[in-house]
């Protein structure tokens, strides 16, 4: 990006419970976020556990329009400043996803201006190049939402996944733990402060995978062990203690913590393998809101001396500057897409490397 | 009708894994299962064991909690796995294409008491429950029209252990 000019990038994203829309400046290679809007359901948490989803595409199309006009309003620009528009295409929900690309199609014909389907997964990836101006490549954590991955960042269009997940994402064990707890949601800053007066020690709760070589996670076999740790108290005891509550949250947290932490570690060891050196870490996602967690990876490393990055949350959370500066990445590469854009509900990142198999996965396929 | 019932115990969670290679062999695109069971019960194990029994290419099955629905093409056809935890009732099921879907692949639904009335009459419905024993489950198939009877022999056929 050593163009002098400066470059407006208009960003759309719904494929997930919000809708978004952002315009990012771009010069010489540094950006500037312009606006920044987000209509969330944050506050509509209801009392299911979790954010009431929003599946209706009409629902999503309605406030996207509402979005790009406050964008625009807000950046004190006019479309026809635009250099390009950007979009998540995929992955996510389909109702919203499709509603996003619809919009940014009929913009794009509207005002003659190029169309750039983005990924929603690079958007996450490359927002620390967005907030701290960092250099290719980077080892990336990325924890949002249902996902839960390293990728080793090479370039706007390079990503390879280092390990992940191969079950439930961090997010998700939060948030089962709170609903397990009747803590409310979302789960993840409940849990939090609870474990703030809690005792790590009390519950020893397993750390999966961590005796098996290689950067997989999995965390849904906390939710089991936590269900036992609940029932013996409630036979024990006949209900639970609010220390007990504090106790199981600070218990389940380390335990995320040390899987977290030590796999990050094999993460930055596998890196280094291929690049002769330990990259920067960045996280990106839910998991750097939790104070915990991140002071736990920033020691890491410390310890390593490796550069730490957490970008600020309301730039880790779903929004649409990432999809507009991921956009004028692309551009900048010469990537634009026609008005043969599809919506992709599944758009792996990284499609070269083999699938994350179940722990169950057994026999001749395994 | 009235309501039948098949119920076995797998030990540990390769047991219950055979038990969804074998269900892999008996059901096809428009058969619905209803996963029931508490969080940790087992039902997305269960989903992603089958689903990945199903291909040459194995793909990544991450739980449906936050995308409520994951769609796969597999040996077998068309797989959906839906979470309708975070849903509010029938409404949303219509407006996700569950309906749709349920006449054409094979659908997997936890949490499917949001259905109310949408569930399928011939729907098979799989109950995980952990048990005492450390990992052991029960697993409960009931159903209440369809030849369910006969259809889940080979799941029972003999000991997988």
């Amino acid at each position: 990006m050593q163009s002098a000019t400066r470059h407006l990038f208009l960003g759309l994203e719904s494929s997930c419970d919000d809708t978004a829309a952002a315009v990012v400046a771009i010069q010489d290679g540094t950006p500037e976020i312009l606006s920044n809007v987000v209509m969330g359901q944050s506050a509509l948490h209801a009392e299911f556990g979790g954010v009431v989803p929003e599946i209706a595409a009409r629902a999503h199309a309605e406030r996207i329009d509402i979005c790009v006009t406050q964008a625009m309003q807000d950046a004190d620009i006019e479309l026809e400043q635009i250099t390009a528009i950007g979009v998540t295409a995929g992955p996510g929900l389909i109702g919203g996803v499709v509603a996003g690309v619809m919009c940014a199609k009929g913009l794009s014909m509207a005002t003659g201006k190029p169309l750039v389907g983005v990924n929603h997964l690079a958007g996450h990836a490359l927002t620390p190049r967005l907030t701290d101006g960092i250099s290719f490549p980077y080892l990336l954590l990325l924890v949002s939402g249902g996902h839960c991955q390293f990728l080793l960042v090479k370039s706007a269009t390079e990503f390879s996944r280092i390990g992940g997940t191969i079950d439930d994402a961090p997010g998700e064990a939060f948030d089962k733990t709170a609903r397990l707890l009747g803590l409310s949601q979302p789960g993840g800053p409940a849990v939090e402060q609870r474990a703030k007066s809690g005792d790590t020690k009390r519950f020893r709760l397993p750390r999966p995978l961590l005796d098996r070589p290689g950067c997989d996670m999995s965390f849904s076999g906390l939710k089991t062990a936590l269900l036992r740790t609940l029932d013996s108290l409630v036979n024990d005891q006949g209900g639970l203690f609010q220390s007990d509550i504090d106790d199981i949250c600070a218990g389940f947290q380390a335990a995320v913590g040390d899987v977290l932490v030590e796999k990050t570690n094999r993460a930055l060891d596998e890196c280094a393998k291929q690049l002769s050196y330990a990259p920067t870490l960045a996280v990106a996602g839910g998991v750097a809101a939790n104070a915990y967690l991140g002071d736990r990876l920033k020691d890491l490393c410390a310890s390593r001396n490796i550069q730490f990055i957490a970008p600020p949350l309301r730039l880790c959370t779903d929004n649409a500057a990432m999809i507009a500066y991921a956009a004028g990445e692309l551009y900048h590469l010469g990537i634009t897409h026609g008005m043969d854009l599809s919506a992709r509900p599944r758009w792996p990142l990284d499609t070269a490397q083999p699938a994350l198999l179940g722990s169950g996965k057994k026999g001749a396929k395994a | 009708m009235t309501l039948q019932k098949r119920t076995l115990i797998t030990p540990s969670p390769a047991a219950t894994a055979e038990v969804a290679m074998r269900l892999a062999s008996l059901l096809k695109p428009s058969d619905v299962v209803l996963l029931e069971g508490g969080i940790g019960a087992g039902k997305s194990f269960l989903t992603r064991t089958l689903i990945q029994h199903c291909q040459d290419h194995p793909e990544d099955v991450p739980s449906p909690t936050f995308t409520l629905v994951q769609e796969y093409e597999t040996n077998i056809g068309p797989v959906w796995h839906t979470d309708l935890y975070r849903l509010y009732g029938p409404d949303e099921v219509i407006e996700l294409g569950l309906i749709d879907a349920f006449e054409e692949a094979l659908c997997f639904v936890e949490w499917p008491d949001r259905l109310n009335d949408l569930a399928p009459k011939d729907a098979l419905t799989i109950t995980l429950t952990p048990l005492q024993a450390e990992d052991s489950r029960s697993i409960e198939f009931t159903w209440t029209a369809g030849a369910w009877a006969s259809r889940l022999d080979p799941v029972f056929q003999d000991q997988w252990i």
